[in-house]
């Protein structure tokens, strides 16, 4: 149909998962009937589990990017402990789990493996929790930045140690309860601290690439793996995968959360090549943080009898910077 | 199978463990009723034929559209469209151009020459329809879709009724009005014009018909005692504007005053200012009192035609009327204050509204009659079994799109009525109410305004004022429908569903749920833009 062709309006466009009037090419790995559910039905996650959706949005992607040769190595983690009881598995992928900090060491070992037999055309990724990644596997990834090996590293950020009963991981956010920062005394829940964004650091080693997404920005993320599978030695790939056990939101925000996380400027959505900023996913309807605050009963004490306005304020005070920074308010971001 | 060191167990996949045994609540898909479809007074399924124009099928829209409705072309010209006051995109943006789309498939139609299937079974039954107005037509499509033997009486000399003697060509050029006539004699009903009913009872006899549904409008314009001089020239607007389709046209002068507030008086002074007078409406009460649609009054105002709110005629001459001032009272009431005014007039028309010639009804036993107007039951039946009446004759709001709804509503309960059985109406849907729906997954996208004819035209000749839209904007228009409470097939349960207990179909086939492994997390809900799911305890 050519007159298609001059409307380039699509109802939804692309923020649905598909898009019946758009030409198959341009639609969605998620949408196909044939994608390769990386991650099978059967698992144990908890209903609404960010992280197994994110797991699949990802790996599938990454399948569907390398014509379907995969191998991803695995961290300790919700992510392993859900998807692999012994003897089952709901990875319908090549799989390797390890240990809860080797992960990025492991999948190093494999694509050195794969480069030693001539296999060029099998790629690697390894994946961890935020604890995973950015407090015990941390060295190890360090390392596989600056050698710039050929993998792509996923992380899953819940913003704790879920799998064991959500304690505070450095990714854990300021103010937010977990088993270890428990909302008592006179500074309630996780102290603010230094803060440790591991996607900036990653950029910091300069590697080909470095993403952040999110599970509600299906179009972006998948678009990701793929500029990031279009590059050899080090990748890194970011998401933020509300956890409904370890947030305490209903199990069918997930999706919600993670969109409000983003536009309210709290978890910038980006994408840097060699250490430099490319572009930024733009704020379409900006709102205040207490908007993504209050449906989390980790942040329940913020919303108590005294409505915690210093520690609001401060929160605000992040998304605000966010914004600046990454220049998420303007039309056309970065 | 060899094991490695320390492995005693196969390996097995996840699908062995049933997750869907977590669930307390369970995901379904459901249709709920869009509030446009709800609001239409013809029944029409917008949402249906709005979703095959968005791919660009304009025939498969058109023929889904005219399973309802026999006339989008008319529609989309004269219909006052209440679905788009109803449309949940009004709560986003603004409405989804509804009845501009219909007009352009309508359009498409007659531009490609569509027709309707030829009736291919007949019932063996006869039914008589006089009327062939909106109401009547609209009965003889579905009565003769349903394979009922069906012949339309008019009076007069030509089809559509009010459509064609009342609403003005610049709003309904006549080759619009005449394809989609056309098009219903084509499926083989039978029209005999010039030919006035006087008792219908005699004329049901006379062609031994089975049933009978009576459509005759109000043609009667109301009179107003106006203490006149001789020479004072007093008409009323409907005998202007029927008029307006003969050979002679009405001689009004050239200061022409319109008493009334409505529709009509709106339409008469714009044929009046298109002829070369200087029409001046006269009306009692406030402009938002007025009957007449504010966007009528506004294109009038823009043509040039003058009003005199708050004014009653007192007096009228034979070249002046006397009128005088009204004020509102506590209730909102007009009354009089004594303050009087002359105007010049050459003639005076009278636009109060309209009566029902209920001539043909006299000798009918248990025909019952209430202000007026034709009472019926639920079914459309008048206290006479096997006659129906619908449109304008009966108690309900007065317009081309009820009066077809009426004709669709009686030709049911019409052959419901032959084959002598009773209705049973399937429930309707719950409502797809806004706050079903997650509206971030729309983009943004502003309503596409129709062209209008310039202002020039718009005082000198009977051109249609309001355009139509090409083929970009209408898929343009289609595609900002939101396909509330009707799936519409983005994927979004597909894929936002975390352990892939949604299985896609395939194009047109929508989805199922795969509660083997649904754990009830509730995010398909959440996340279909249309309110398509919801959840539902779990029995046990
Ligand atoms: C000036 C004007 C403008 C209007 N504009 C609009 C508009 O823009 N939009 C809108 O929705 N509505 C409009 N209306 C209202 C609309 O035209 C009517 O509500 C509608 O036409 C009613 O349809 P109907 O089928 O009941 O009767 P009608 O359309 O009045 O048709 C009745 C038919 O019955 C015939 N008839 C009458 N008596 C007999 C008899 N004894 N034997 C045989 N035949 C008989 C008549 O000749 C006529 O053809 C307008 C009305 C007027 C007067
Ligand atoms: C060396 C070591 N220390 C502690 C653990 C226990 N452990 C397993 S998973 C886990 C937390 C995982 O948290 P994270 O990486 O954020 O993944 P999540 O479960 O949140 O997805 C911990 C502490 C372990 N397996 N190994
Ligand atoms: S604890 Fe959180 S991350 Fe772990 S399975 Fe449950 S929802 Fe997913
Ligand atoms: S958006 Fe579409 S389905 Fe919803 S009310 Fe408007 S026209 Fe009807
Ligand atoms: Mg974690």
């Amino acid at each position: 149909m050519s007159e298609l062709q001059t409307v380039s309006f699509y109802q939804t466009g692309t923020f649905t998962v598909g898009n019946r009037l758009l030409k198959q090419e341009e639609r969605s790995v998620q949408a196909n009937m044939q994608r390769t559910n990386s991650l099978n039905s059967g698992h144990r996650a908890c209903q609404g589990c960010g992280e197994a959706l994110g797991a699949r949005y990802a790996i599938d992607a990454a399948m569907n990017a390398s014509n379907r040769q995969l191998i991803a190595a695995n961290a300790t983690g919700c992510l392993e402990v859900f998807s692999t009881p012994y003897p089952e598995t709901s990875w319908q992928i090549p799989w390797i789990h390890s240990l809860f900090g080797n992960a990025a060491a492991v999948a190093t070992g494999l694509a050195a493996a794969m480069k030693v037999k001539g296999k060029s055309d099998v790629r690697v990724v390894a994946q961890g929790g935020d604890g995973g990644t950015t407090d015990i596997g941390f060295g190890c990834l360090s390392g596989m930045f600056e050698r710039n090996d050929d993998v792509l590293y996923i992380c899953y950020d819940n913003e704790a140690y879920m799998n064991t009963g959500v304690q505070r991981s450095s990714a854990t956010p300021g103010a937010a309860r977990t088993a270890t920062t428990m909302p008592v005394g006179e500074r309630p829940g996780n102290s603010f601290g230094q803060g440790k964004f591991l996607p900036a650091i990653a950029m910091a080693h300069e590697i080909p690439y470095v993403a952040t997404a999110t599970v509600a920005d299906l179009r972006d993320l998948e678009a990701k793996v793929v500029r990031a599978m279009s590059f050899r030695g080090a990748r890194y790939i970011h998401i933020l995968v509300p956890c409904p056990l370890g947030w305490g939101s209903a199990s069918n925000d997930t999706i919600r959360l993670a969109r409000l996380a983003k536009e309210t400027g709290l978890f910038p959505v980006f994408e840097a090549e060699y250490g430099e900023i490319k572009s930024a996913l733009a704020i379409r309807r900006p709102l205040p943080v207490e908007d993504y605050l209050r449906p989390q009963k980790r942040f329940a004490h913020l919303f108590g009898k005294n409505l915690a306005v210093d520690t609001i304020a401060r929160i605000q005070a992040k998304a605000d910077k966010n914004i600046r920074k990454y220049g998420l308010l303007a039309k056309e971001a970065v | 199978m060899d094991k490695p060191f320390a492995i005693t167990l196969n390996p097995g996949s996840s699908l062995a463990n049933h997750t869907g045994s977590w669930r307390t609540m369970r995901p379904i898909y459901l249709d709920r009723l869009p509030p446009c479809n709800n609001q239409c007074p013809a029944g029409e399924d917008i949402q249906g034929w709005l979703f095959h124009a968005e791919s660009g099928n304009y025939e498969k829209a058109w023929r889904h559209l005219t399973r309802e409705n026999p006339f989008p072309a008319i529609m989309g010209r004269v219909c006052y469209h209440t679905c788009e006051s109803a449309c949940n995109r009004g709560k986003l943006d603004e409405a989804v151009g509804i009845n501009s789309v219909e007009r352009f498939l309508g359009d498409e139609a007659i531009k490609r020459g569509w027709k309707f299937a030829p009736q291919e079974t007949e019932s063996g039954k006869k039914v008589l329809i006089v009327g062939a107005g909106p109401s009547g037509m609209s009965a003889a499509y579905h009565l003769r879709r349903m394979g009922h033997a069906v012949t339309v009486m008019d009076a007069g000399p030509y089809l559509g009724g009010m459509m064609r003697f009342g609403i003005p060509k610049y709003r309904l050029p006549r080759e619009v009005l005449d394809a989609e006539m056309q098009r219903i004699i084509d499926i083989g009903v039978t029209v005999q014009l010039n030919s006035k009913v006087d008792s219908v009872l005699d004329s049901m006899q006379a062609g031994g018909f089975d049933a009978a549904f009576l459509a005759v409008g109000a043609h009667i314009g109301k009179r107003a005692a106006i203490p006149s001089g001789d020479a004072a020239k007093i008409v009323d607007a409907i005998s202007v504007l029927r008029s307006m389709e003969g050979e002679d046209k009405p001689m009004l002068g050239r200061r022409v005053v319109v008493y009334g507030g409505g529709n009509t008086a709106i339409d008469v002074a714009r044929t009046a200012k298109r002829m070369g007078a200087e029409p001046i409406i006269v009306y009692r009460r406030t402009r938002d009192k007025a009957p007449a649609h504010d966007f009528e009054i506004e294109e009038a105002l823009q043509e040039g035609v003058m009003v005199k709110w708050l004014s009653t005629i007192k007096q009228a001459g034979d070249s002046s009327i006397t009128i005088e001032k009204m004020a509102l009272d506590d209730d909102g009431f007009p009354q009089p204050t004594g303050e009087f005014e002359t105007l010049e007039a050459d003639s005076v028309v009278l636009a109060l509204g309209q009566d029902v010639d209920l001539g043909l009804l006299n000798d009918v036993p248990g025909l019952g009659v209430k202000d007026g107007v034709v009472e019926v039951g639920l079914n459309m039946m008048t206290g006479h079994p096997g006659i129906f009446a619908g449109g304008d004759m009966v108690p309900d709001r007065r317009n081309v799109t009820v009066a077809i709804g009426h004709g669709k509503k009686a030709a049911k309960n019409i052959d419901v009525w032959l084959r002598g059985e009773s209705v049973h109406p399937e429930p309707k849907h719950d409502l797809a109410l806004f706050e079903r729906l997650n509206t971030w997954y729309y983009s943004d996208a502003p309503k596409t305004v129709r062209p209008t004819l310039d202002i020039i035209r718009r005082q000198s000749t009977f051109e249609e004022v309001q355009g139509g839209l090409n083929e970009t904007n209408a898929l343009f228009e289609a595609r900002r429908c939101l396909s509330c409470g009707n799936c519409f097939e983005c994927d979004n349960c597909y894929g936002v569903c975390p352990d892939n207990a949604v299985i896609k179909l395939g194009p047109g086939k929508r989805f199922k749920f795969n509660y083997d492994y649904c754990k009830g997390c509730g995010m398909c809900v959440s996340e279909c833009p249309c309110g398509a799911i919801k959840m539902v305890p779990e029995e046990n």
